[in-house]
């Protein structure tokens, strides 16, 4: 069964390079929309793989033939044995057929395709809640507005153009000043550290003394010398360490910075337990984490990392 | 047998023409047939309509649904004519002025425990019956699924009110998720939009409400009926007789020893 000459059709030899070539073509035409460089390795890619190919297919015009074997195939039909018969039968059969490698590369190039879709648009679905989510400073008014020893709660909104939804609530107090003479203040974060509810102080709240500021600021003093939870029944000392009921460590606090005269909220960070009071106290301090989870102990290393430690 | 009277023969080109033409292109009928017309056991009882009443009860969450979408709005901005959020607004005004508002949002509300009541009740049942074993572990495992999607479904609907109950149970909620360990924090943030609930919050929970999990939940809901349809029903553990049609005894199929298969592997 030799090429007996022209009347049988010609087939090129067999070749990858034209994958290596659409690959070049392809980098070529990203290149033109992303960078020259980009576009020059794929022109690069595309030359050096367009002449292989040439070479590959060339390659019996110039007398090389390949020593490629031939693919053959058992036939259930009966009616066709006669044909193949000629066939030694104990040739082993090809490992990899082209069917074989045309089904992979079709699920392949499929995968490709369906990840190529998919990753971009789950990352659009993800990504934006751990992106860009550091809150700005907030700033509640003058420090007079804050007598000393004395709690008062103070909301105000985190992010005023995003409104309401953004309003957070701090029980701020005035420590006077510390041993260093630097000012010192404890400022509260009103959520609680078990859920998330929203803590309340143990103690009137001074209505008459209510102010309301600029930027959606409000304070209202409190004599509170401990907080309560009403979700669960969490209970605070006045320095925010857990008394009873369900939380796992001490309530969050706020940095805070005083610019003018005024006091401005930082960040919130996550504190482990706080020994002393007032300007005196020595407080644990951690990155802020999730309610509900440890800072510290064993059980802190359930939460190796935590997305405020690595987004801020 | 007779000539078919004049009567049959027209019903025959009205109704029955047309349904073959379907057939033969779609095996729609037949498809049906099979679907419908099976054997059940001689000695079921109302245990067994509880999965269908669970299907009936999220017939009904998706057709009030899909009403409450044409008038519900997911945004958390202040509306300037009520100063209240837009979504509550939206809420009030399905409520207490559009027609029947109330009731289709009742049915909704009230329809969403019923669900997930029959769902229990149902899972329960086959399980007291065993009907889990082989060959239905598949039931059980999509089952499974279809609970938690419908519990999923019954958190990412309780924010949409946006009141004062929806905000907290929702924090409380994603704050429960933050104490899984390692992924917890990082689940908690992802159901928060960041670390607080924000303006995108309500958002993804009424895409999550209204398009994911709907389209997985009716998918699972697909694959388990298709399995229900192919194995059929579960003899109780107190029968004395194969599930669903005798089959010759020379040639039992796999799986009719215990009288476990309906026999009839779709045909």
């Amino acid at each position: 069964m030799s090429d007996t000459g022209h009347d049988t059709p010609h087939v090129p030899g067999p070749s990858l390079w034209p994958i290596a070539f659409a690959i070049g073509v392809a980098c070529l035409l990203l290149g033109l929309v992303i960078s020259w460089i980009v576009a020059a390795v794929g022109a690069a890619i595309a030359v050096v793989a367009g002449f292989l190919w040439a070479r590959d297919v060339t390659h019996d015009v110039r007398g090389e033939v390949p020593s490629i074997e031939p693919e053959t195939r058992t036939v259930g039909d009966s009616a066709s044995t006669g044909a193949i018969a000629a066939v030694p039968v104990d040739r082993p059969l090809p490992a990899y057929t082209r069917s074989r490698f045309l089904e992979a590369s079709t699920l392949g190039v499929g995968a490709a395709i369906g990840a190529i879709v998919t990753l971009p648009v789950v990352g659009f679905m993800v990504l934006p809640a751990f992106t860009d989510v550091e809150e700005d400073e907030a700033d509640l008014g003058p420090i007079e507005n804050f007598p000393e020893s004395e709690y008062v709660i103070a909301s105000y909104l985190s992010n005023p153009s995003a409104g309401e939804v953004t309003r957070r609530t701090a029980f701020v107090r005035n420590n006077g000043q510390t041993d260093a003479g630097e000012p010192s203040f404890t400022i509260l974060y009103s959520r609680c550290v078990h859920l998330g509810c929203p803590v309340q102080p143990n103690g009137p709240i001074d209505e008459e003394a209510r102010q309301e500021l600029e930027n959606g600021v409000e304070l209202r003093p409190v004599l509170a010398q401990s907080f309560g939870c009403p979700c669960h029944g969490g209970l605070y000392d006045a320095e925010g360490n857990r008394q009873a009921g369900p939380p796992v460590r001490s309530m969050d606090r706020y940095t805070f910075s005083i610019r003018n005269g005024r006091l401005v909220l930082g960040e919130l960070y996550a504190v482990g337990n706080v020994s002393g009071t007032g300007a005196s106290a020595q407080i644990s301090r951690y990155p802020w984490s999730v309610p509900g989870t440890h800072v510290d102990g064993v059980e802190a290393w359930l939460y190796p990392i935590v997305p405020s430690q690595v987004t801020g | 047998m007779a000539a078919k009277s004049k009567r049959q023969q027209m019903v025959d080109l009205a109704v029955l023409a047309p349904l073959d033409w379907i057939d033969e292109r779609t095996a729609f009928v037949r498809g049906t047939k099979w679907f419908l017309f099976r054997n059940v056991p001689r000695d079921i009882s109302w245990g067994q309509t509880l999965g269908s009443a669970a299907l009936t009860a999220f017939i009904v969450q998706t057709l009030t649904g899909a009403i409450l979408a044409l008038y519900y709005k997911p945004s958390a901005a202040i509306d300037p004519v009520t100063g209240k959020p837009v979504a509550y607004s939206s809420i009030e005004a399905i409520t207490d002025e559009l027609t029947l508002g109330w009731l289709v949002r009742g049915m909704h509300r009230w329809g969403a425990s019923v669900f997930i009541i029959l769902l229990f009740l149902h899972m329960g049942r086959v399980f007291l019956f065993g009907a889990y074993k082989y060959p239905r572990e598949l039931n059980w495992i999509t089952g499974v699924l279809i609970l938690a999607l419908g519990m999923l479904m019954g958190f990412t609907g309780y924010l949409l009110p946006w009141d004062q109950t929806a905000y907290w149970a929702t924090v409380v909620g994603i704050n429960l998720n933050g104490t899984a360990p390692f992924a917890g924090p990082w689940l908690a943030q992802f159901l928060a939009t960041g670390p607080e609930i924000g303006t995108n919050t309500l958002p993804l929970y009424y895409g999550l409400h209204m398009l994911l999990l709907p389209g997985a939940l009716i998918a699972l809901i697909f694959v388990h009926i298709y399995l229900v349809t192919r194995l059929g029903v579960a003899s109780p553990p107190w029968s004395t007789e194969a599930a669903g049609r005798e089959r010759p005894a020379a040639v039992p199929p796999a799986g009719t020893r215990a009288g476990l298969v309906r026999g009839s592997g779709g045909d």
